[in-house]
């Protein structure tokens, strides 16, 4: 059985987050894990690119706002005058397919370049599109945006109530984080793999590889958008703000931070970043500083995951763990 | 080592249209590089199922050529016939789904995966299973191909190991399965041998010569020994053209080839 192969830490993990409702209050279940899982979905996207692909996308954001957008557009919202209130059945969909063909085209243009010029030129659109949003009236409803985007009442259910979204927030993060772990092992994934370290080889092998590296930003798409609406969601509103150059870092900073070599790292670093987004005020009050000032301490610790753990938390967590491995066995006389 | 395997154990696929023609051909290729010409003016062909050495010394243009037919270089003028089809200006994969395959001269493999996920990955990208987004399930037609092309190069023991674990004449060995994958119809061998073992050599010699008699090759070999083995005949190069061209017993008598490239004397064989 496939449940087999999961070892005991996870279930433990598992049976936690699941069980967090009994003694989280709302805001920790809706402010704080629903926008970890928000975020680490749109990080998880791009630890696919970087991580496996090699691409660093500064686009991810982007796409996820162009989800969120194509929800407040296609469907109801308190700008009556732009939305066009179409059944979520139609506008879900239609929303990761916007978002995956914008994945997509940005894709095929980013994909011949190679390391800080895709970081580049993913920069580039991200803002090019931030601009457009913020002056384009007709469709993005310009500076002001979108407000009252509510998610659809399925099932009878507010799902902005924190608790349903908190289960909605970790479903969709558990199905994004799962198949990007499936799909790792899958030929599509290996071969992405396969691409990122040696292209020309893989081109040698049969391999499309330009073809390969586009659909990977389609794939990542899928992760970023569900990120992207469910951020709408929880907003209930959406602003050029809310896709704007530093929240395109932010993403980057999130992944980072977490780690970019493994699935989990994005939603670690997303939790390390929440936490501080959200504390940061009453620790930076303590000591007598601006609240505006949590951004310092986001950029400090950023600064000192990039020198002394390049991989992340993740790889300060490995390097820990080998460590008392080594410990251990030293003790036990040379292990086994 | 072992008996002949690859031709009991390998049944590689049989693509179609063997027959007529050539099928490798070159004509009047020229790479420069700026205004340094790499290769000028080579033309060659190979008939199917046709094993063919290319000798000659340090910057003779033996990899640039290898590279000019396998799109890594688009050449500076001429055409390459793949099988009958202008290739000339397709993209390296494109030829290579047509079963063209080869072989780097420097070890060009994946090292962080296992030699398995070598070889699963080297048959998907010559199969439509290559954008699959799912796992192959146990009974997999490629994993089962994977896993003979691995028995092949006699690396069955070791197919769980990281390449990067490898010993550096098993890596040599890999490259060769990686050039086997799917239905190969034309391969190119870059010094296949260089840095092995005699004993490696010997196996080598043993899994090129036991190749399926429509899978034709071109192999760039410094070992006389491995070269003449192996091959039926023998285009020599020097200075970036071709300089003689023979079957591999004529050669080996030539005086002239005697003088430049063996040094007068040929203590190998």
């Amino acid at each position: 059985m496939w449940t087999e192969r999961i070892p005991a830490p996870w279930w433990v993990f598992g049976l936690i987050l699941l069980l967090l409702p009994i003694v989280a209050s709302d805001f920790w279940l809706f402010q704080i894990m629903g926008w970890t899982f928000i975020l680490g979905m749109i990080g998880l996207s791009l630890m696919f690119l970087a991580g496996y692909g090699g691409m660093v996308s500064l686009l991810q954001m982007s796409i996820a706002g162009m989800a969120g957008y194509m929800v407040a557009i296609l469907g109801p919202s308190g700008a009556a005058n732009v939305s066009l209130g179409l059944s979520w059945w139609i506008v879900l969909p239609a929303a990761f397919l916007i978002a995956a063909l914008f994945a997509t085209i940005s894709g095929a243009l980013a994909v011949r370049t190679d390391g800080i010029y895709t970081i580049m030129i993913t920069l580039a659109i991200a803002a090019a599109f931030f601009y457009f949003t913020r002056q384009n009236y007709s469709v993005f409803n310009g500076y002001s945006g979108f407000n009252l985007v509510l998610p659809p009442q399925v099932f009878g259910v507010n799902w902005r109530d924190p608790l349903p979204f908190y289960y909605l927030t970790l479903a969709c993060a558990a199905l994004c984080y799962g198949a990007v772990v499936y799909l790792a092992r899958a030929p599509f994934g290996l071969a992405l793999q396969g691409v990122r370290d040696n292209p020309r080889r893989m081109a040698a092998l049969g391999f499309n590889v330009t073809a390969h590296r586009v659909a990977a930003y389609a794939l990542a798409s899928v992760f970023a958008s569900t990120g992207g609406i469910l951020l709408v969601w929880q907003n209930a509103q959406i602003a050029p703000g809310t896709i704007g150059i530093s929240s395109a870092i932010d993403v980057l900073v999130v992944a980072v931070v977490g780690g970019m070599r493994r699935p989990l790292g994005p939603f670690i670093g997303a939790f390390i970043y929440v936490l501080l987004q959200v504390f940061s005020t009453d620790i930076l009050g303590f000591f007598g500083f601006s609240a505006d000032r949590f951004k310092l301490i986001i950029g400090i610790g950023f600064l000192a995951i990039v020198l002394f753990s390049p991989d992340g938390v993740l790889g300060l967590w490995d390097r820990w763990r080998a460590g008392v491995a080594a410990r251990k066995a030293a003790t036990t006389g040379g292990g086994p | 080592m072992n008996a002949p395997i690859v031709s009991s154990r390998m049944n590689l696929p049989v693509a179609g249209n063997t027959s007529s023609g050539n099928a490798l051909e070159l004509r009047g290729i020229t790479k420069m590089f700026g205004a340094l010409a790499a290769i000028s003016d080579v033309t060659l062909s190979v008939k199917p199922g046709e094993r063919r050495a290319v000798l000659g010394s340090n910057g003779a243009g033996k990899t640039t050529l290898f590279n000019c037919i396998t799109g890594d270089f688009l050449p500076t003028t001429g055409l390459v016939r793949f099988f009958g089809e202008d290739v000339t200006v397709f993209p390296p994969h494109e030829r290579i789904r047509r079963g063209l395959r080869r072989t780097y001269q420097i070890s060009s493999l994946f090292t962080g995966l296992s030699v398995m996920d070598n070889v699963y990955l080297a048959c998907c990208g010559v199969s439509r299973n290559r954008f699959s987004l799912f796992r192959p399930r146990p009974d997999d037609a490629l994993v089962s191909a994977a896993e003979i092309l691995v028995g092949a190069v006699h690396l069955t023991d070791d197919k769980d190991r990281l390449v990067g674990e490898l010993a550096y004449g098993q890596q040599r060995q890999l490259e060769v399965a990686l050039a086997l994958s799917g239905a190969p119809r034309f391969v190119l061998f870059d010094e296949p041998a260089a840095g092995l073992s005699p004993t490696e050599r010997a196996d080598l010699v043993t899994i090129l010569t036991s190749l399926p008699a429509h899978i034709g090759f071109i192999i760039i070999e410094h070992d006389m020994d491995v070269a003449l083995r192996v091959a039926d005949s023998v285009t020599m190069m020097h200075n970036g053209r071709i300089f003689k061209e023979g079957r591999s017993d004529e050669i080996e008598s030539d005086p002239e080839v005697q003088e430049l490239y063996l040094g007068g004397g040929h203590a190998h064989l």
